[in-house]
């Protein structure tokens, strides 16, 4: 209680309770066998809430979990018993918020798996072993998108040539991630390249 | 673009897998993890392997030993792209890999290089990457990067080395606390993380500096903190203050109170809950201090967020166990929670609401909480049973409606925790309450009907034969207990049987028709079941005729065994088949209290090699053993206690000693056992010189030395004194141990031949009257109190004088008195005024002890004691007051 406030772990799972991204900060769980059994109890003590429109929170196995659900994404944040839950719920809101900056709305499993990278490093910027880096979404958003952390010009308001700039990175991205798509002249090209 | 987004919708729909990383596998991504060691590296490419690899540790895919080291090679070959994005996965990659020591070494340089960049980016990360990887080392050499970096003018440069410098904190305390300079400069940062940041840092470097903490609190409640994360901090130092000044402000203003109230109007809703619910911790907060905290923790409960209702109830709730008058105001709000989507939410408001509610709006909340069961889970109900518990024990008027729901709900679904914790309540009140007793028995006469747990029904049965046979009719049990023996198991028909007898034997009345019922049982199919029915029928008077059972008889079959079972299995395990029959008197009755010395023991000398023990194992059968294998002590009779050893001589001395003493009828030993801590000494003829002449009762009758004490292996030497018999006589003894001391060559171990002899002083040894009462303890105190009677009850009031708490002066009596406290009634709630304590013993001469103290805060500090005594004999009784008197 005299500490400072700290994360045990981030968890977003899909809707079916399946890993798309985790990271654990405490040693609680030491094998990967009692991580997924913990999300797989928590998956399925808090699937039937509506945590679409606010953040819910829940009491289990004592911790204080704050979750939020979107399309086919579960975002949860796990922190101690005794932590103030409105920490824990802006933490909450601003990885929710970053990864919807970074995804540009389209928060769905698929977009989240084909940019993985992007959160990954969203998490990386929220939350350093345990502790609290950044809670404010267009900062986080803004230090992964822009690979660049002097970047001044947040998300949200960038000028059209940047978003452009971006736009198109993004589309080289999600040509490239159609690799794992079984649609035939891609495959060709896939093998293609491998082989080359 | 919007197009192939469409498109793969599309797909997705036929193809339900739909992954990018469908069908991946590990060999295959290592394979192509060899692009890092491409001369012409393709940044694109790159970073998507590195997500690929970290997709699969995401998974929770181990790699070898050999695949990580190999991988980690190929990573470290990337710092040569200049590309930011790739950059950035690769320090992802590196902190989740975990380098070894000797890899570390690999990157060193080149993250040394990024430290000094002039891109930010490339500063911060690696100063993250780096401290988190480093050892002791290699922060030497870059802690002059760390602390400009602390300072830096972009706040993410300083926030990396700021968190870094909080885990550093833990592995190299010493050089992070040269950084306080620096650290203290960051906290005057105007942004916000950076204050954040470098106030938790400031704070863990100086935490154990009282003085320290308490003048950064007191600068910065003073002046603006920025960031509502460092001021959740600074309430939470605050508080940490608040709590530690707190013994010496006698009255008055509480310090810093006012920060604290100030805080509930911050505009940041995070501030304003920590500082309400940090108000509501306060030590012996007042109901004027708590106000304005409840106020908003009240506004709280009617927010459109879950989470802030949460928060808001959950705090309540907690606040009302110590003020419920203070949360009354919240109840009409609270029951509005009790339809709450979110079931904590609804579990939290209803368990608040019955500790809060009065009489008058019990039958109101239970008809909402009745529609409220039926649709939580298991883990809140019982949560719900146990306040309408406590709720149930406030007002036992409202017993009725309270049982009534009880009941109704055990006849419900439910899991054993629920069924179980149901059926404790039930139980606890037709303990306490005795109007309640009659329709609670029936209820679980009821419930065994058709109950599928079989520790539930044994439990409830032996719990019938313990309450019927009191009740106006006992005879309508009978056939609920009968029906088990037909149609249950035979764990349970056995328990059946057991309750029938226990009927026969107290309601002389019923004993013929019983009988015939246990013949009945004769031909049972389980043994178990047939023992116990012809143990009972020929114990009890197998002819069945209207007769009173003996007493002995009674005593015998239903008595409780004093005896804590663990010694009993012991003593068991121990006897070795003999001409001699196993006697149970002989079955040490003092409950151990072992486990906590010997976990004090390790803590106390880590010295020597794997920490030898300081004697024998000491439970109480084995001094027994010990002590009867001295032929000098045989005649003395029957060990009546040992006391706990009580250490002689400071920690980290050349001989640790440590003393237990043994208490008989008329005599008394001194065990004193010993330890040389110096490998170049060997002792011989090892004794204790015991003066006890301000010990006027005792005299010194025999002493066994010790022969030889070589380096840590510890060995014992006795005293023994004759006292006056029966009598519980106490004096100061001081000790002195001497020896003769031979020189051993450490290298072959051997000692010389010519010893010295020489002295060490040893530290006084009391004995008190705590040493002729022994910890037995009784499992129904209420029971035991009112069935020992009034007749040698002693009662007098005492001053205890100021004392710090009001459980420090509960424990002093108990440690005093050195009885066994009953029920838990050694825990003192926070904050409470009064309490209630129940010890039990059993004095020198086997006399039963039962003591009621109670206790009551008189003024600010001073603590008054009521002490109830009541005993099998009246000068015990005196006694006990004359320990408390005296002490």
């Amino acid at each position: 209680m005299d500490s400072c406030p700290c994360i045990k772990n981030f968890l977003l799972l899909d809707s079916e309770g399946n890993r798309v991204a985790v990271k654990y900060y405490s040693d609680e769980w030491p094998t990967n066998s009692a991580k997924e059994a913990f999300e797989k109890a928590l998956f399925s003590k808090t699937q039937k809430t509506n945590a679409r429109t606010e953040a819910e929170i829940a009491m289990f196995e004592n911790h204080i979990i704050v979750y939020k659900f979107v399309q086919d994404l579960h975002f949860f944040v796990v922190g101690a018993e005794g932590e103030n839950e409105l920490i824990l719920v802006t933490v909450l809101q601003g990885f929710f918020d970053a990864v919807g900056l970074l995804l540009r709305g389209n928060v769905d499993k698929k977009e989240a798996l084909e940019n993985l990278d992007l959160i990954l490093l969203c998490l990386d910027e929220i939350v350093d072993g345990g502790v609290i880096l950044e809670t404010d979404a267009n900062a986080i958003a803004g230090k992964v998108a822009s690979h660049s952390v002097d970047a001044t010009a947040p998300l949200s308001e960038q000028t059209i040539s940047q978003a452009l700039a971006t736009a198109r990175e993004h589309l080289a991205r999600s040509l490239l991630n159609c690799m794992y798509v079984p649609v035939p002249w891609l495959a060709d090209d896939d093998a293609m390249g491998s082989s080359g | 673009m919007a197009q192939p987004l469409v498109k793969k919708d599309d797909d997705r729909d036929e193809e339900v897998e739909y992954s990018p990383f469908f069908g991946i596998e590990k060999g295959a991504v290592l394979q192509e993890a060899r692009v890092f060691n491409d001369p012409q590296l393709d940044p694109q490419r790159c970073s998507q392997v590195i997500t690929k690899l970290l997709y699969l540790l995401n998974q929770g895919e181990a790699f070898t030993k050999v695949e990580a080291t190999e991988v980690f090679f190929s990573v470290t070959k990337l710092f040569q792209s200049k590309d930011l994005g790739l950059r950035r996965m690769v320090y992802v990659m590196i902190k989740e890999l975990s380098p070894s020591a000797d890899e570390v070494i690999m990157v060193t340089s080149s993250l040394m290089k990024d430290m000094t960049s002039k891109t930010d980016m490339y500063r911060a990360n690696a100063i993250r990457v780096l401290c988190r990887i480093t050892d002791g080392t290699l922060l030497t050499q870059i802690e002059r990067y760390l602390k400009q970096a602390i300072v830096d003018k972009n706040p993410v440069v300083s926030s990396a080395a700021l968190v870094s410098g909080i885990h550093l904190l833990q592995t190299n305390p010493e050089i992070v606390k040269r950084w306080s300079n620096e650290v203290q400069e960051a906290v005057q940062s105007r942004a916000a993380l950076v204050q954040f940041h470098a106030l938790a840092l400031l704070h863990q470097i100086r935490q154990n500096d009282r003085l320290a903490v308490n003048k950064l609190v007191s600068s910065l409640t003073r002046g603006s903190v920025r960031s509502p994360l460092a001021q959740c901090l600074l309430i939470r130092y605050t508080s940490q203050v608040i709590r530690e000044s707190a013994n010496n402000t006698q009255t008055g203003d509480r310090p810093f109170y006012d920060f604290l109230e100030g805080c509930l109007r911050h505009k940041a809703e995070m501030v304003i809950f920590e500082a309400a619910r940090a108000i509501t911790e306060l030590n012996g907060v007042t109901s004027r201090e708590l106000t304005p905290a409840i106020t908003v923790l009240q506004l709280f409960l009617s927010s459109s967020k879950p989470v802030l209702r949460f928060a808001a109830v959950r705090t309540l709730n907690k606040v009302a166990m110590t003020h419920p008058t203070a949360v009354t105001n919240c109840n009409i709000d609270m029951e509005s929670l009790i339809s709450d989507q979110n079931r904590s939410i609804a579990t939290l408001a209803i368990t608040t609401l019955l500790k809060t509610g009065n009489e008058s709006s019990v039958d109101r909340l239970m008809k909402q909480i009745t529609n409220f069961m039926s649709d939580i889970a298991d883990e809140f109900k019982i949560v719900v049973v146990e306040a309408i518990r406590s709720l149930c024990l406030k007002f036992p008027l409202k017993h009725r409606s309270l049982m009534n729901f009880l009941s109704n709900i055990l006849r419900e679904e439910g899991g054993f925790e629920y069924k179980k914790a149901i059926v404790d309540s039930i139980v606890i009140l037709i303990r306490d309450i005795p109007e309640a007793k009659e329709t609670g028995l029936l209820h679980l006469c009821e419930f065994i009907e058709d109950c599928e747990f079989t520790y539930l029904s044994t439990q409830i049965l032996h719990f019938l034969g313990i309450e019927g046979p009191k009740t106006s009719d006992p005879s309508k049990y009978i056939r609920y207990i009968y029906n088990r023996v037909h149609l249950e198991n035979a764990t349970v028909r056995a328990g059946a049987v057991s309750t029938l007898a226990k009927f026969g034997a107290m309601v002389d009345g019923l004993k013929p028709r019983i009988f015939v019922l246990l013949r009945r049982c004769l031909f049972d199919t389980d043994d178990e079941v047939r023992d116990r029915a012809t143990l009972y029928l020929n114990t009890l008077g197998g002819d069945g005729a209207v007769v009173e059972t003996g007493a002995d008889v009674k005593e015998f079959l239903f008595g409780s065994l004093d005896i804590p079972l663990v010694n009993l299995e012991n003593s068991l395990k121990n006897y070795e088949p003999s001409e001699k029959p196993f006697d149970i008197n002989f079955v040490p009755k003092e409950v151990k209290t072992q486990p906590l010395a010997e976990k004090k023991a390790p803590g106390k000398k880590p010295t020597g090699l794997g920490a030898p023990p300081p004697g024998p194992p000491s439970t109480v059968d084995a001094y027994e053993k010990l002590l009867s294998s001295i032929p000098e002590f045989s005649n003395f009779g029957k060990l009546f206690k040992s006391s706990a050893p009580v250490e002689l001589t400071e920690a980290e001395t050349e001989y640790a000693v440590n003393v237990v003493k043994h208490i008989f009828d008329s005599h008394v030993v001194f065990q004193y056992n010993c330890t040389n801590t110096i490998p170049e000494q060997l002792l011989e003829n090892v004794t204790v010189l015991v003066d006890g002449s301000e010990a006027e009762e005792f005299s010194e009758v025999a002493s066994k030395p010790l022969r030889s004490l070589p380096y840590d292996s510890p060995g014992q030497t006795f005293v023994a004194f004759e006292k006056p018999e029966g009598v519980p006589a106490v004096g100061k003894f001081s000790n002195m141990l001497r020896f003769i001391v031979k020189e051993v060559d450490p290298s072959t171990g051997e000692a010389e031949d010519d010893g010295v002899e020489d002295e060490y002083q040893l530290e006084d040894l009391e004995v008190v009257a705590a040493d002729y009462i022994l910890k037995v303890g009784v499992s129904n105190f209420r029971n035991a109190w009112e069935s020992m009677g009034a007749d040698f009850e002693r009662v007098d009031e005492y001053g205890l004088g100021p004392r710090d708490s009001l459980a420090e002066a509960v424990n002093a009596v108990i440690d005093l008195l050195g009885m066994q406290p009953c029920e838990g009634t050694e825990v003192v709630s926070p904050n409470s005024r009064s309490h209630t304590c129940l010890l039990s013993g059993v004095y020198i001469g086997n006399v039963k002890v039962l003591v009621r103290l109670q206790f009551g805060l008189d003024g600010p500090k001073d603590v008054a004691m009521k002490l109830a005594v009541r005993s099998e004999d009246e000068t015990v009784s005196d006694a006990i007051h004359e320990i408390v008197a005296s002490g």
